[in-house]
């Protein structure tokens, strides 16, 4: 059984409850930081470990990249 | 040997050497920034906030770990935002990317085409962010009136534009940041418009606080050469501005005593 997410904008299938940390892990994102927002709310760091993810959820990942 | 000795630079409680803030777009690869970083003698570099790639970073390098924000302020704008909602948005994304950093440039974009700032939407903006904390540094137009709010509104640094963003037009109205100047309590630094090193001087003869470019360095033909250029184009400018200038005249006035002549 799996429900669906959406992670920068694309559709996702996860385990229900899945942490977010631990969904953090399966992206395999790069080495630099990263800032999470599920559904419009920010999502602290501290908070990845404990926060569990649901149908639906809204996630945006984002990181600093070059810009003026 | 400089006579005068100037006060550094300070933005938010902290002191900067060097007035010249760089960006970190259009440059070929992170080495070349990091390259231009170091001959600008910038202590600030700006970033931008954006989605990761999923499934393509692997094992890339971020640009926070070539540009340690141990040594280097990393300033994160909001450049691609047309709303204050975005703006507001993005900024706290920063802050929480950064872990708690507070200082923000904030810039909201009113037009694709002349990528003008949407005055309202930033006075908005502003408002929300220095009231949630953060310490605001924020790209406007050339207008005293808005520039002199926005410092009311408790902005850190007011930036104006000197000519649209990565136009390398030059200062397009030094009037208006003369103007600017003269009502200023906070940095007034010029972002936007430069296109080469004199443009720089010219901001910093003006009595420009600081000079914000990223196009200037990162188009140029060598970006690392041009980014020492920068250094000095600042340093000079602002040694000018301290040293004053002397007064414009229509007609010549002889260096050489006229007493004395033989002739």
């Amino acid at each position: 059984m799996s429900v669906t997410v959406t992670i920068n904008g694309v559709a996702r299938d996860i385990e229900p409850g899945l942490k977010l940390q631990d969904l953090l892990q399966q992206l395999e994102l790069g080495s630099g930081p990263v800032a999470v927002e599920v559904n419009g709310e920010i999502v602290p760091r501290s908070e990845h470990p404990r926060h569990p993810l649901q149908a639906m959820d809204k996630i945006e990942i984002v990181q600093a990249i070059g810009g003026g | 040997m400089a006579t005068k000795t100037d006060k550094a630079l300070e933005i938010a409680g902290k002191t900067y050497q060097s007035r010249l803030i760089i960006g970190s777009g259009k440059y070929q690869d992170f080495e070349q920034n990091k390259d231009a970083l170091e001959a600008s003698g910038a202590e600030m570099i700006t970033v931008a906030i954006r989605r990761v790639n999923l499934g393509q970073d692997k094992g890339e390098p971020s640009l926070l770990e070539v540009i340690s924000p141990e040594d280097t302020t990393i300033l994160p704008n909001t450049a691609g935002c047309y709303t204050a909602d975005d703006a507001v948005r993005t900024c706290r994304m920063a802050r929480e990317l950064l872990g708690g950093h507070s200082l923000v440039k904030l810039e909201v974009l009113g037009d694709e085409k002349t990528l003008y700032p949407n005055v309202t939407e930033t006075l908005s903006a502003a408002e929300t962010l220095v009231e949630d904390g953060f310490h605001v540094m924020v790209y406007t137009s050339d207008d005293p009136l808005i520039a002199k709010r926005l410092e009311e509104i408790g902005c850190v640094a007011v930036m104006p534009l000197g000519a649209p963003i990565g136009s390398g037009l030059g200062i397009r109205n030094p009037y208006n940041i003369r103007m600017i100047l003269e009502n200023a309590t906070v940095p007034i630094i010029v972002d936007a418009g430069v296109g080469t090193a004199s443009d720089a001087s010219i901001a910093m003869e003006l009595g420009c606080d600081g000079v914000l470019m990223n196009t200037a360095i990162a188009e140029a033909q060598d970006p690392v050469l041009m980014a020492s250029a920068m250094k000095k184009a600042v340093e000079s400018g602002r040694e000018a501005y301290l040293a004053g200038r002397m007064p414009r005249r229509l007609y010549a006035s002889a260096s050489s005593p006229i007493d004395g002549t033989f002739f």
